[in-house]
């Protein structure tokens, strides 16, 4: 079916090339939403294609993100690279440093004269895709942030008041008395490195690593075996032990214990509201990160997942105007308006924002404005405006694999925090080897 | 009695085995030598900035104890796969060839699970079991057994290895079906006249003559298991929990495809090479000379 449609898509777009006297010129966008948010992104490119007459933008489905990554990148070296592709934030760092393979989103804009304020995005958003200098190097696309959730029929049965703890001191209390109820599985989370350690840093403003989380240089190292990391990983893998915690795996596994009702409280991505609320049976509620109270600056802001968009270079030069006006449509109010709305990730303009908070959304649809309220709660600082680290593709990995010895008793969560470090260092000095 | 075939032209043999020769040049020698030059190279993932780093990658492999450890990971699921594989299909075979009626259909069904792809066996394998909502969990949270393979090693690798070893099977199981099939009845027919029962028939009759089969084998499951199991393990664990399925092909696959580190990835490759003419070499020199024809 899909296959069918951006054949159809292609084929329409031949037509349009053969027919018209000014022939539109094609842009590739090659992203990895699937299902309902691949319809998404076909809308958005079919509204801006009826925009205007001189550029099609044909979106096509290339797999997930890992995939389309890859496929980019073969792409490129085959000298036939798309026009715009949606690589996940744990690219960024490699994206960024292929000087030669990419365009700067603000070099496209400024190049074409097409309207562009940085200052217009949010920051949180787009700093996780900006370089020190402050250009903005990919145009952030579908954003969300870790967020935490709970289910209030499971609250109410074991003689709880309906509201989610606001510390971790408070959430273990919480959780050793739904366990004293009868509650099987008290708490899971997906996305266990983005959670525990990524967004665990930024909402205490400690660092994951030197040098501006990575920002500042390809030099940097990593810090997340700091007293407090050591602390969180082994209160989790001793509630893990006491059957408080259940690790549900690598990726968003948690959403599914959630939505279905079998763990009470859960931490993962803002975008797990769409499943929670299709499934239908539970009674939930969303809100902040827990944090530890004793923490001074805590909670600061938590940092961004998702996915943002990367003009590739050695396309023909009059192509890029096209692209521009396309990001530039794709930043406008409306399009972020729906595009918030429908999906759940967050909008990347102020305007957007204040658009969907004075259309009344939010009052009918609570919980959709969490994921902006956490991000903006206070100024990012260095440690919390986002993190690019070279081979971060593998380190996240490397992160899971300490984190699921430490949840499973293999080891003691000093040693496993040490041990990914050790290990993190390794690859990022490799990348540093290979990007000199 | 040797006959041969004497070709008086200097150039036709050559030409009637180039295409041979081509092929395997372009699919098993190019790559292969390709796979030996990147392991000498650190390159970015784009190939925009490449140096030429010798051993470097070697050197850097053999100082991760998570490499050294995946050896260990790879030597226990290759015995699992290969063993299992073959004693059950071996089981499989020897009761189906006993069948009279409806045989085709058991032989039929046995052989189905081949047309299964690896990675989707893997999916199959990896609903059943999957930690909250398959149906073997279920079933087996009812016998009191607390099935969570995302975070339990042992579990993940029995998984992974049910999953390869059942996507096997079928596979061994033609070649044992074929192999009791050409065992002269009169052999078998002539010890149970001596006396001799079925298990005994089995052990000193048809087991040595099935030998050559059995090696063939086992060369066949130790490639499969060490080059071929990637996407049951890519589907279900992903080489965890904690790096417990951890495999020394999936990691090929992993940081050559998937993370874009040509140069560690290929220098494992390398790695993988040798271990396998290795161990093609030992068993060919050592097993081979037990294998009765």
């Amino acid at each position: 079916m899909k296959r069918k449609a951006i054949a159809a898509a292609l084929l329409g777009a031949g037509l349009i090339t053969l027919g018209s006297a000014q022939a539109a010129t094609e842009i590739q966008w090659w992203h990895s939403m699937g299902g309902a948010l691949g319809e998404r992104v076909k809308a958005i490119a079919e509204k801006f294609n009826a925009s205007q007459k001189d550029y099609t933008v044909v979106p096509v489905y290339k797999g997930s993100y890992p995939v389309s990554m890859t496929a980019a990148i073969a792409a490129f070296r085959a000298k036939n690279p798309p026009h715009i592709v949606q690589v996940y934030e744990v690219g960024t760092a490699t994206m960024m440093a292929a000087k030669g393979a990419i365009v700067p989103v603000a070099k496209v804009m400024k190049d074409s004269g097409e309207k562009f304020d940085p200052k217009a995005y949010l920051p949180t958003v787009t700093g996780y895709y900006t370089d020190l200098k402050g250009n903005m190097l990919s145009l952030p696309f579908n954003s969300s942030t870790a967020l935490f959730y709970i289910n209030k029929d499971a609250f109410k049965k074991a003689g709880l008041e309906p509201v989610a703890p606001k510390t971790w001191k408070e959430l273990r209390a919480v959780a050793e008395k739904l366990k004293a109820a009868g509650q099987a599985c008290v708490y899971t989370t997906s996305w266990p490195s983005w959670v525990h350690v990524e967004n665990f840093s930024a909402w205490h403003n400690v660092p994951i690593g030197t040098k501006q989380n990575g920002m500042g240089g390809f030099d940097t190292v990593f810090e997340f075996n700091s007293p407090l990391h050591v602390r969180h990983i082994q209160m989790l893998a001793d509630m893990a032990k006491q059957g408080l915690f259940v690790y549900a795996g690598r990726t968003s596994q948690g959403d599914a214990k959630f939505a279905g009702g079998e763990c009470a409280m859960f931490t993962g991505s803002a975008s797990a509201i769409g499943g929670i609320k299709k499934a239908g049976k539970v009674d939930w509620s969303v809100n902040f990160l827990p944090y530890h109270d004793d923490v001074k600056g805590a909670p600061q802001n938590s940092i961004i997942g998702g996915a943002s968009l990367w003009v590739m270079a050695g396309k023909p030069k009059g192509d890029y105007t096209g692209v521009a006006k396309f990001l530039g449509f794709l930043s406008l109010p409306e399009t972020q308006v729906e595009w918030h709305t429908g999906t759940g990730y967050v909008p990347i303009t102020l305007a957007a924002y204040e658009q969907t908070r004075a259309s009344g959304f939010y009052d009918k649809n609570p919980g959709f404005d969490m994921a902006v309220k956490q991000l903006t709660l206070h100024n990012p600082t260095a440690n919390s405006k986002g993190l690019r680290f070279g081979n971060f593709v593998q380190i996240r990995d490397i992160i899971k694999e300490e984190l699921e010895a430490a949840f499973s008793g293999k080891k003691d969560a000093k040693a496993a925090l040490d041990d990914a470090v050790k290990r993190g260092n390794d690859t990022l000095r490799k990348f540093q080897a290979a990007n000199k | 009695m040797e006959k041969r075939v004497v070709f008086r032209s200097a150039w036709l043999p050559y030409l009637l085995v180039a295409p041979q020769i081509a092929i395997t040049v372009v699919f098993f020698f190019w790559p292969a030598v390709q796979a030996v030059w990147y392991s000498f190279l650190l390159q970015d993932a784009f190939g925009l900035k490449t140096q030429f780093v010798g051993l470097q990658n070697f050197v850097a492999l053999f100082n991760d104890p998570h490499y050294l450890q995946s050896f260990k990971i790879t030597a226990l699921f290759s015995v699992l796969v290969a063993g299992s594989g073959i004693v059950i299909s071996l089981l499989l075979a020897a009761m189906a060839d006993r069948v009279i009626r409806g045989a085709l259909a058991y032989k039929t069904l046995l052989i189905w699970p081949y047309a299964v792809a690896p990675a989707i066996a893997g999916v199959l394998w990896a609903f059943m079991f999957a930690p909250s909502i398959g149906i073997v969990t279920y079933a087996l949270k009812k016998m009191g057994v607390d099935w969570n393979w995302v975070v339990n090693g042992d579990q993940a690798m029995l998984l992974v290895v049910i999953a390869a070893v059942w996507n096997q099977i079928s596979y061994n199981f033609l070649f044992f079906l074929a192999g009791l099939q050409s065992i002269p009845k009169s052999l078998i027919e002539a010890a149970a006249i001596d006396g001799a029962g079925p298990v005994r028939r089995f052990g000193s009759i048809v087991l040595p003559l099935l030998s050559p089969t059995t090696f063939f084998l086992l060369v066949i499951n130790i490639v499969y298991a060490f080059f071929a199991t990637f996407g049951v393990i890519d589907a279900t664990t992903q080489g965890g929990p904690a790096g417990a399925t951890q495999i020394l092909v999936y990691k090929v696959f992993y940081d050559g495809v998937k993370a874009g580190d040509l140069g560690g990835s290929s220098a494992q490759s390398v790695v993988l090479m040798f271990i396998v003419i290795t161990l093609t070499v030992i068993q060919f020199r050592f097993i081979e000379r037990r294998v009765q024809y």
